[in-house]
């Protein structure tokens, strides 16, 4: 009996240690390589104002519309609740304005707020903790140099045991190690730029790569293509047939700046906000760095991968008014819809009659024959003001019924994918709530 | 729009007053005509009379025979027509036309029309108490005026003629303009005699037509304004430009009642073309030499509003407390004929959604504002009501203010409202140069006026065959009416239209009670006018219930309908016509298709439609097959007819289909028809009209269509799924045949189920 | 400077180049027929001919357009198909408040051009794009049935041809 205390105490006191070996600190300041928007020489709330850009952090921070920025309180429906991001401008009361720099530096590369708590990694500690301490304070001086709003958080809304802080000590323990960025001597301070940019700042893999079941980032399945919030974050690797190892460096850089590659497809939903918040005021440089690094990033299949089909016959035989003669046999509602709301912009040869933004042809989205990027764009539109003309797109989700949407959805798959899609009404009312 | 009730009647009717007369006549004769102004009491149109100053006769070219305010004619005969009413799309101008032409003898080939200047008492409609186009009056209410018209002028011009050549008028025939004297020979044109003509005194009496001998009325005429409309030419009121024009387009406050807090226009002053930054104390608008700049300056606007005490405010919260009036509230008795009878008692709700208007042509009014005048160019309904408006809002008096109609891209009730053009003149008012305001679409949908929303009970006790001896009814709404035209509010505050189709019908039930129960909407939801307005939602709720009641009894439909309408001749002939041509109790449908009857008889016509729908195992709704028998009495242009009759059957089911006006944070949340969805022409059936022909006088045809078009829908589903509707739109989450076909992948093609012939 | 090419006359406009033709056609040259319903693509009342193709002018952007010809309502009549079909509309009687004809007129000459005789499902594909609240499609349907073979369609209550006014 005694005995068996003692390896009980002991197992614990090997669980206690293992938490605090995997939870410990990499207390290294670390340090970054050359990003050619935020030079060391450059003003620290210039640096900041940039690094918090390529960090993407008003994204997250700020609710579109309100005008209150960084103040906090985006919704993130998750599986398990729904999360509220918190205010982060200077307001002493209501925001982070009494948080030193150690604070500031912890919570954003460990995931522990001011008083001790743990963040959920819906914030991406997970991967800032590879930046400098350097940058971290200058996004932070940035932070403290804008207006101060006073808006208080709002409350979580997770269920047990999700909303029980302290059990993200035993998530981090698993899957989150604290660690600085190391550049790889082996490769080009470009590429190393390029790196640094990906998976620190832009924090790429936070969707782009598969979770496992703890909702852990599979590392070994890197940038691989996830699926979150309803949409699909698609396979980044090199793989040219599922990735975007076929789409030339001038894509990629396009895709990245504008939001747009011809042929290949358009950012939207989640995507279309990283371009627009983020990417687009990367520099040049920084831009044609991160290419650099994404081209070298190992090919990989994905779950669900997706083959494109980038002429496919039932397109190609149409014109940009009338449907070639693959059509007869596909659903009829589906091509009701389309007729009726979509042809005008989108064409019936899926060239897009106003902008490049609205081809089809080559899309990945039309090419996932569970559509689920096609449903999301359907229900929730697209807006995209930076490219010159506003890039838009309605949305048709709240006069169009499910079944309507999966039927349009799987109607444009097989029309532009040449694939049967599998969208079903219930795919839909689940994208509807963004899972 | 349904018809005002209780107007007075035209006091000047016996006033044989030509134009000439009345500038002769001068000052207190001239003063008493206007006297009226846009009040109830101002005479109403009229064969016999004529603009009563001289510069209304200079404004339309002094012409030589002008003998009301109908018909000009020149010296070298041509003939113009004005139109009493406003044409906007119903075909009214085309009719209109063919009454005048039909009398004075001329082809519509040889005429040209002309918008009507804005004047109750040269063009009130006596029904409407003013100068309105609305409520499906426009033919049963010109229908004899006009007609005489053109017979008062023909008398005239053939008396001229006659006097010329010392024959008896009697012995004179017209023919296109053209009046001949067979025996000797001779003919003289309109525009020989149209001076003499206009010398003479005004014919007390005049001999019209006989209708067996029309060459017009009765017969499917090209309408007058088509020629024009297929080419651009036409032009609407968003097509008016004014040299030295500025375009603007505009914000209000989206929440109903919400003001303007602030604006900064910093970056949109910076924007090029952009002229102007305006404010209203609820709106803003941008001033832009083309509409682009001004929308990319109104787009550039940082706007704070004060959303006021709406800014909570849900389609949910009206709904309830709408639910609570009609079940508990104290209501206003429009009809009861004593104790509800014991016996099985059968009660349903209904829900009827707040509807938008969509004209095709958003709303829009070009204005130009100088110290002593106002111009305003739009196509509105109300032209004199507008004009009104504009006096009031510059503060000019009423001879100040000039209003040109317009070709109206649709009305549907919409613009019998006057908010947008006093909103332009407001904006105009701040400027030197003529200022067109142009709605965009989100704006027009987001401010509409819209159909109210109504929650209705409705109960019947029946015998022991399942025949109801007396039904129950109370509605619940807000009065459209009463901010309308408060004089036209009935007894104890009742208004007509909220128990049109409802107070009487067809059906022989011995007794009744109908109540209203006034439910105002928060101020700042203004309520309006919308094609068919009551009678849309009172049929859709009686004929859905009557579906329900024959069901209980066990009866087919029609058969149960037919049974009650032995004392309903007219009514009882279009539900047969109706069921004889969709072939009723045929071969029997596939599994879920059905089809719907509704009978009604709205706006003085009386109509039967059955629509044939299919419901896929996923609860979509296509549309197969509509046919409607209609009794609207003597037909003007059966071609109008048939075309309103389908456009409005159209409309309506497009609105049962997929529309409803939602409210969230005090906005209406709809914007554009990606969100209020019109059915498109894939979506649309055939649409088959009969008509049952008799000599009764006309009927309205503009609304007709529209409000019979929900519940045959609402009863076709029901007979496909037995799935009731109680509220529309049609949700189709209630038509799935079970969870299964959710979770099949959706591209079973469904029949394919429009009939064409 | 863009020039612009707009029933074979040629505008020079001095206007910014994402502006949408639609505007630049009603507020700056003055051709007003092409009609403004949504300005995003979903009711076809501003359908123009770019090089014979039907596009939504509002949301065509001018500096796209380059040399292509633009071909509006108010010279369509001056095509085959064009006046074809106008005919058809003023024998069928189609129009009524008129404000979507212009858009329906050149969809539906687009659809004759290169579809000389279209089955119901062409009439579909072509036409669905372009809302009419006045709900005309059923006599839209019948015209361009009689614009494409040239036979009568009889309406359903009409036994004759509607009747213009003799000539
Ligand atoms: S205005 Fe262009 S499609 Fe509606
Ligand atoms: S004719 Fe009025 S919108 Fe089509």
């Amino acid at each position: 009996m005694t005995r068996f205390l003692i390896v009980v105490v002991l197992v614990l006191l090997l669980g206690v240690g293992a938490y605090f070996y995997l939870n410990r600190t990499d207390s290294a300041e670390g340090s970054a390589p050359p990003i050619a928007g935020a030079p060391p020489s450059a003003e620290v709330l210039a640096r900041g104002e940039y690094l918090a850009k390529a960090a993407d952090c008003i994204a997250c921070h700020t609710v579109p519309g309100s005008g209150n920025a960084f103040a906090g309180g985006v919704a993130f429906r998750l599986p398990f609740g729904t999360l509220y991001s918190s205010n982060i401008t200077a307001d002493e009361a209501s925001g982070i304005g009494s948080w030193s720099d150690d604070d500031f530096v912890r919570a954003v590369r460990e995931g522990v707020r001011k008083d001790g708590e743990h963040l959920y990694p819906a914030f991406p500690y997970t991967s800032y903790t590879q930046m400098s301490r350097s940058d971290v304070l200058a996004i932070k001086a940035y932070l403290f140099s804008l207006p101060k709003i006073s808006q208080a958080d709002k409350a979580n809304d997770l269920s047990f045991p999700y909303n029980q802080r302290w059990a993200m000590g035993f998530w981090n323990a698993a899957f989150f190690k604290s660690q600085r960025f190391a550049p790889d001597p082996s490769q080009s301070p470009q590429w190393n730029s390029g790196k640094y940019l990906a998976i620190a700042l832009g924090h790429c893999a936070e969707c782009h790569t598969p979770r496992n079941a703890g909702f852990g980032l599979e590392h070994g399945n890197e940038l691989a293509g996830e699926k979150l919030q309803g949409w699909r974050a698609y396979n980044i690797t090199s793989d040219p047939q599922h990735g975007i190892g076929a789409w030339s460096n001038s894509d990629i850089a396009s895709y990245l700046t504008a939001g747009h590659a011809d042929g290949k497809g358009s950012a939207a939903g989640p995507m279309a906000e990283v371009v627009e918040n983020s990417l687009r005021f990367l520099n040049p440089a920084d831009t044609a760095a991160l290419v650099t690094y994404l081209r070298t990033v190992p090919a990989r299949e994905g779950k669900d991968p997706i083959t494109i089909d980038a002429a496919t016959a039932p397109a190609i035989a149409s014109n940009n008014a009338g449907p070639g003669g693959g059509t007869a046999n596909t659903d009829n509602s589906g091509i009701k819809l389309f007729e009726g709301a979509c042809a005008s912009c989108h064409q019936w040869n899926g060239q897009g009659q106003q902008t490049p933004y609205a081809s089809l042809l080559g899309t990945r989205g039309v090419n996932d024959v569970r559509g689920t990027n096609v449903t999301q764009v359907l229900l929730h539109g697209s807006d995209m003001r930076f490219a010159g003309p506003n890039i838009f797109m309605p949305t048709f989700g709240d006069a169009y019924s499910n079944t309507e949407i999966a039927a349009l959805s799987n109607y444009v798959i097989s029309h532009f994918g040449n694939k049967q899609g599998t969208v079903t009404a219930d795919d839909v009312a689940r994208r509807r709530k963004g899972l | 729009m349904k018809p005002v009730s209780g107007s007075p009647q035209d006091k000047h009717d016996d006033v044989d007053l030509s134009r000439r007369h009345a500038l002769q006549a001068g000052g207190l004769t001239i003063a008493f005509l206007w006297l009226g102004g846009t009040g109830v009491a101002s005479a109403m149109m009229n064969a016999r009379r004529q603009p009563g100053d001289a510069a209304a006769s200079l404004a339309d070219g002094n012409p030589p025979f002008a003998p009301n305010a109908f018909i000009r004619i020149d010296t070298s005969g041509a003939v113009r027509l004005v139109m009493p009413s406003a044409e906007m799309g119903q075909g009214i101008y085309t009719g209109c036309s063919m009454l005048l032409a039909e009398e004075l003898g001329v082809g519509l080939d040889q005429i040209t029309v002309e918008h009507s200047p804005p004047s109750d008492e040269l063009y009130g409609i006596p029904a409407l108490g003013g100068q309105m186009t609305g409520g499906s009056t426009s033919t049963r209410a010109t229908w004899p005026v006009l007609r005489e018209a053109g017979a008062v002028a023909r008398t005239m011009l053939v008396s001229a003629a006659a006097t010329n050549w010392h024959v008896d008028p009697s012995t004179c025939t017209v023919d296109r303009g053209v009046i001949h004297h067979t025996p000797s020979g001779r003919s003289l044109g309109f525009g020989e005699v149209a001076t003499a003509a206009a010398k003479l005194p005004m014919p007390d009496k005049v001999q019209l037509t006989d209708p067996k001998d029309f060459k017009l009325i009765g017969k499917p005429m090209r309408r007058v304004d088509s020629s024009d409309k297929i080419k651009g030419a036409t032009q609407f009121g968003l097509d008016v430009r004014i040299p030295g024009m500025k375009v603007a387009t505009v914000m209000a406050c989206p929440t109903f009642n919400g003001k303007l807090a602030a604006v900064d226009d910093i970056a949109a002053r910076a924007i090029p073309g952009v002229v102007d930054v305006l404010r209203l104390d609820n709106a803003v608008a941008v001033v832009g030499d083309h509409f682009w700049a001004a929308k990319q300056g109104l787009q550039a606007l940082h706007i704070s509003w004060d959303h006021g005490e709406n800014a909570n405010l849900t389609t949910q919260q009206l709904r309830d407390a709408l639910a609570e009036s009609a079940r508990h509230g104290k209501s206003i008795v429009a009809r009861n004929d004593g104790a509800q009878p014991q016996g099985t008692t059968i009660q349903s709700e209904y829900q009827s959604p707040m509807l938008a208007h969509a004209t095709m042509e958003p709303m829009n009014a070009t204005v130009l504002v100088t110290a002593d005048k106002c111009e305003v160019w739009t196509g509105t309904q109300v032209p004199a009501r507008a004009a009104g408006e504009a006096a009031r809002i510059t503060g000019l008096t009423q001879d100040k203010i000039t209003l040109h109609n317009q070709y109206l891209g649709g009305g549907f009730g919409r613009r019998l409202e006057t908010d947008w053009v006093e909103q332009a003149v407001a904006f105009a008012k701040q400027v030197s140069y003529p200022l067109k305001v142009v709605w965009t679409r989100e704006e027009d949908i987001r401010h509409d006026r819209v159909r109210p929303m109504y929650h209705d009970v409705i109960s019947a006790v029946l015998d022991a065959n399942g025949r109801p001896v007396w039904y129950g009814y109370r509605t619940s709404g807000g009065s459209v009416l009463a901010r309308f035209a408060p004089p036209a509010m009935g007894k104890d505050g009742m208004d007509s239209d909220a128990v049109e189709c409802v107070a009487d019908v067809p059906y022989d039930i011995p007794n009744a009670k109908v109540e209203w129960i006034r439910h105002d909407m928060p101020p700042g939801l203004v309520v309006g006018w919308w094609r068919g307005v009551g009678p849309t939602h009172n049929l859709f709720v009686v004929e859905s219930f009557m579906d329900e009641l024959a069901h209980h009894a066990g009866k087919d439909p029609l058969e149960y309908r037919r049974a009650l309408l032995q004392k309903s001749p007219r009514a009882l002939a279009v539900l047969n016509l109706a069921a004889e041509k969709i072939g009723w109790g045929g071969q029997p449908l596939p599994a879920r298709i059905g089809r719907g009857i509704a009978l009604g008889e709205p706006f003085g016509s009386h109509v039967c439609a059955i629509v044939e729908a299919e419901v896929t195992p996923q609860g979509e709704v296509r549309l197969r097959r509509v046919v409607v028998a209609l009794d609207c009495g003597i037909a003007v242009n059966i071609s109008s007819i048939e075309a309103q009759v389908q456009g409005g059957v159209l409309f309506g089911l497009s609105a049962a289909m997929f529309n409803g006006i939602t409210i969230k944070d005090g906005a209406i949340e709809q914007s554009n028809f990606n969100d209020y969805r019109n059915l498109r022409i894939n979506e649309a059936p055939m649409v088959e009209v009969h008509r049952v022909i008799n000599a009764e006088p006309p009927g309205g045809l503009g609304e007709v269509g529209t409000a019979i078009a929900a519940p045959a829908l609402a009863n076709a589903i029901f007979a496909a799924t037995g799935v009731r509707l109680y509220k529309l739109p049609v949700d189709r989450d209630l038509l799935v045949q079970n969870a299964d076909a959710l979770k099949s992948v959706a591209s079973a093609a469904a029949h394919t189920g429009r009939n064409v012939t | 400077m863009l020039s612009l090419s707009v029933n074979g006359q040629s505008y020079p406009v001095d206007v910014p180049d994402d502006m949408p033709l639609l505007w630049v056609l009603r507020d700056v040259i003055g051709l007003t027929g092409t009609k403004f319903g949504c300005g995003i693509a979903q009711c076809g009342a501003c359908t123009v001919h770019l090089d014979g193709q039907p596009v939504r002018s509002c949301v065509l952007p001018v500096g796209s357009i380059g040399n292509k010809a633009i071909t509006t309502i108010e010279a369509v009549g001056n095509t085959p198909s064009g006046q074809k079909i106008q005919q058809a509309w003023l024998d069928v009687d189609v129009v009524q408040c008129g404000y979507c004809q212009s858009g329906q007129i050149m969809s539906a000459a687009a659809l004759l051009q290169r579809t000389p005789n279209p089955s119901d499902a062409d009439i579909d594909a072509a036409m669905s794009g372009n809302i009419c609240r006045c709900g005309t499609y059923v006599r839209i349907r019948a015209a361009i049935k009689q614009a494409a073979t040239g036979k009568l369609e009889i309406l359903q209550t009409i036994v004759s041809a509607p009747e213009g006014a003799r000539s």
